[in-house]
């Protein structure tokens, strides 16, 4: 699982040194570890054979094969045309239409629409659109109470469908409601449906040729595997899709289907879900995209964000004492742990790691984590700056003393001095043997981690 | 079931659609698989066994997402076979493949028994959207139909609407579903297997909100679920029933490995196969975490959930 694309390549890579060059036959070997990369991504195969053909031209160019580093030129190689590929067009939404501008979503079941039509509702009410959810899934028990109680969270409107109802009498009229009211965007969601049943194919297509939507998005569950092109394929055909939302992208898929859809579909991934909660949608990051399907984990971004919202000298000086492993006490801790979540908690940090080292990481969580980290934080604010400095002083009755101002058990107060303790141990390690080290470390021992 | 159809007029008549799953499987998949590649059919009609060949087995399996390690080892497997047995027709090697992979599953194919305990408790698991709530309205459809009492606890305290839609089970199925305003899953299924003990009920189905592996506070919770069913009854559950969507690829296995970790997973369902995703990432679960397999959906109806049955599995998955 942990074999990102990165590693592999390092596997043929290796047997050229000496010659510095890429070979034709090392090309072969390197393009068999990009599909093998790929696939394991789940990117479909029929788009894996394509993208292959496509950058093995590349490959051969005089960049990489002159190249003192061939390795990292086929990776910049792939990265950049997978960029390319799952980039390109607009990525925000087109409500350039009488109002209401309707945006039609469609999928499988399961596949997210109705979540993501409250997160796009919720989006549209920040920009001070008026917006009027609508469901037309009368098959789905209870989607349509989903739907309008999603609507009430948010305050949003949400038109008063039945599941006794046709779903063009409600598309009929919803739109009617929507003009009379003077919504500026109709969310029309529909019921999961199977590409290959024809009777809600014909639906889908019925309705849209009834509301004439001018985004028809297609909602892709990130997880989903090989079939994605066979989905898409057939949805494409149906509708004329003009844009794809990938969901649950806060979970460990590789997210391959997001290469698929995009090479079928030849529409742009608008954007992404990242939580089951209303807020959680996102713009789409072709690069960063590119990098989680490589297994590359998204390094350029944590380094932004790091730059962005860290205090440099603070980092700097933290390094130092990280660095040299002495004098490193539990309110350099704390710093550390402040950092951390200016730097967007524990789980966006992971999310951004190269998969080799979230993988040894696996187990550490963004919320489970973030709550341990203001506990922790808790604790060491009822200590004493001398306590803090020399946490060795801390024995049974300063224990109790520090629990009870911060409102936990004893054993919370030992644990964290002993996760403490392993940490100083790591900061020697670390000052060593360098981050790899330190991270195959950490596992387990830091804070949410199992 | 009345209710359900005056409810509904359209969507619900299971007798409109083909006969067997398997059936249905294969006349969508055919179509798919043709648009795919179209001509398995004339390369493993007899002939001889050249590299092409092989690829092709490897295309058919890649594609169900049976995932490039299992592909591999399973392919080493046929490899050897047709050595061993002097096989030199496709048609034969086409075959060796389709035993080899249900030498893998047919030991995982075991049906669920709830007789043992009473009452039995079944808890699901599984990531959001997989079929969860679907699959119990259709389990208790079939617990019922083979004579047992059943009650149905929300415990997805979480989803909008996640405990109406379950209700709405409970009506089509005529069975009492204990539900909570908001609440903590595990007081809501406490309660629930309370009231099976008190009322001699013979199997609670108990569902919950969907999780992925990565939200460990959401693990932690469901481990806490776990430990509380076995607190109203020790023992209990019996089955933590998995469940899983034939549309994912890879992430399946780490799925599995992370709930089985979790709360020890005792079988698998797997849903919506009426589609043309084939499910294949089965097989690579069943190399690195075999567990039993109990269940396959195969529609959105109440009597859309069959037995798994490994041989038919693996004709459909070459059909
Ligand atoms: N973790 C996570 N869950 C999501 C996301 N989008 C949707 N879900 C969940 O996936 C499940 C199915 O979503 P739903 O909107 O009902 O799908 P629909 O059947 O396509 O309408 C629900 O449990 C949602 O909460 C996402 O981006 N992240
Ligand atoms: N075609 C098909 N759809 C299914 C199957 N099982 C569940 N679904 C649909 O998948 C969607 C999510 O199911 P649900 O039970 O709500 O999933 P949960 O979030 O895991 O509880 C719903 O639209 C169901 O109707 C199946 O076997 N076949
Ligand atoms: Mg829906
Ligand atoms: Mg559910």
């Amino acid at each position: 699982m942990f074999d990102n694309l990165t590693g592999r390549l390092a596997g043929v890579i290796k047997n050229l040194r000496g010659q510095a060059r890429l070979t034709e036959e090392n090309i072969q070997d390197a393009m068999r570890e990009v599909r093998m990369a790929l696939l394991e991504a789940d990117v479909a195969l029929p788009v894996v054979k394509d993208f292959i053909a496509h950058v093995k031209e590349r490959a051969q160019g005089r960049e990489v094969l002159q190249s003192l580093t061939p390795g990292q030129a086929v990776i910049q190689v792939v990265h950049e045309e997978l960029t390319k590929l799952m980039g390109g067009g607009t990525a925000s939404l087109n409500l350039a239409a009488v109002p209401p501008a309707i945006i039609l979503m469609s999928g499988l079941q399961g596949s997210g629409k109705t979540t993501t039509s409250a997160k796009l509702a919720r989006l549209l009410k920040e920009q001070k659109k008026k917006v009027l959810l609508v469901s037309a899934d009368v098959y789905r028990p209870a989607a349509i109470e989903q739907l309008k109680t999603l609507g009430q969270q948010l305050e949003i409107d949400c038109f008063d469908s039945n599941a006794g109802q046709k779903p063009a009498d409600i598309a009929r009229d919803a739109l009617d409601y929507a003009k009379r009211h003077f919504h500026d965007v109709m969310i029309f969601d529909t019921a999961g449906r199977l590409a290959i049943d024809d009777a809600m194919m014909d639906e889908i297509r019925q309705l849209h040729a009834q509301l004439n939507p001018i985004e028809t998005l297609f909602v892709v569950d990130a997880m989903q595997g090989q079939d994605a092109v066979n989905t898409a394929r057939a949805f494409n055909e149906v509708l004329p899709l003009t844009g794809v939302i990938l969901t649950k992208l806060d979970g460990d898929a590789r997210g391959g289907a997001a290469l698929s859809v995009r090479h079928i579909t030849g529409c742009p991934i608008k954007y992404v879900g990242v939580s089951e909660k209303v807020d959680g949608l996102e713009p789409f990051h072709p690069e960063r995209m590119a990098s989680r399907i490589l297994g590359m984990g998204d390094v350029l971004s944590l380094i932004e964000q790091a730059q962005k919202n860290v205090d440099i000298d603070e980092a700097r000086k933290l390094a130092e004492k990280v660095k040299s492993g002495k004098n490193f006490d539990l309110e350099d801790f704390k710093a550390q742990m402040q950092q951390m979540r200016k730097m967007g908690g524990v789980g966006a940090l992971m999310d951004k790691m190269p998969a080799q080292v979230a993988g040894m990481a696996a187990g550490m969580s963004s919320e489970a984590g973030d709550k341990a980290m203001s506990r922790i934080e808790g604790i060491i604010n009822s200590m004493t700056p001398l306590e803090r400095r020399k946490p060795e002083l801390i024995k049974a009755s300063r224990k109790r003393r520090i629990a009870t101002g911060a409102g936990v058990q004893v054993q919370e107060v030992n644990r964290l001095l002993n996760q403490f303790e392993e940490m100083q141990k790591m900061m020697k390690m670390f000052s060593k043997g360098g981050m790899a080290k330190m991270m195959r470390a950490m596992a387990g021992r830091f804070p949410g981690m199992r | 079931m009345l209710n359900f159809f005056k409810k509904n007029p359209e969507a619900a008549q299971p007798e409109e659609r083909s006969p067997t799953w398997a059936e249905r499987l294969k006349q969508g998949l055919t179509r798919t698989r043709k648009q795919i590649t179209g001509q398995f059919d004339a390369l493993f009609s007899g002939g001889k066994i050249d590299e092409d060949v092989y690829e092709e087995l490897e295309t058919i399996l890649l594609t169900s997402d049976v995932g490039i390690s299992a592909t591999q080892a399973l392919l080493e497997e046929v490899r050897k076979e047709v050595k061993r047995q002097s096989l030199d027709d496709t048609t034969q090697l086409r075959e060796a493949l389709k035993e080899a992979l249900i030498k893998l599953l047919e030991p995982l194919a075991q049906p669920l028994d709830t007789a043992g305990h009473q009452p039995y408790v079944i808890m699901l698991a599984g990531v959001n959207g997989a079929g969860k709530t679907t699959t119990i309205g259709k389990l208790a459809w079939s617990l019922q139909r083979q004579g047992k009492s059943v009650l149905i606890a929300a415990g997805d305290t979480f989803r909008a609407a996640a405990r109406e839609q379950l209700q709405a089970w409970g009506e089509r199925n005529d069975v009492h579903v204990i539900a909570q305003e908001g609440g903590d899953p595990a007081a809501v299924i406490f309660d629930a297997v309370n009231s099976a003990k008190a009322r001699g009920i013979d199997v609670v189905l108990a569902d919950t909100a969907g999780r992925l592996p990565t939200q460990l506070n959401l693990m932690e919770e469901i481990r806490k679920v776990h430990r509380v069913i076995g607190k109203a009854l020790p023992g209990a559950p019996h089955e933590v029933l998995l469940v899983l969507d034939a549309n994912t690829g890879q992430n399946a296995v780490t799925q599995v490995k992370a709930f089985d970790d979790a709360l020890k997973v005792t079988g698998l369902a797997l849903t919506k196969l009426d589609g043309t995703a084939k499910g294949g990432v089965i097989a690579a679960i069943a190399k690195e975490r075999p567990i039993p397999i109990r269940f396959i959906g195969v529609g959105e109806q109440i009597d859309d959930l069959q037995i798994f049955n490994a041989r038919e599995f693996v004709e459909a998955l070459f059909a």
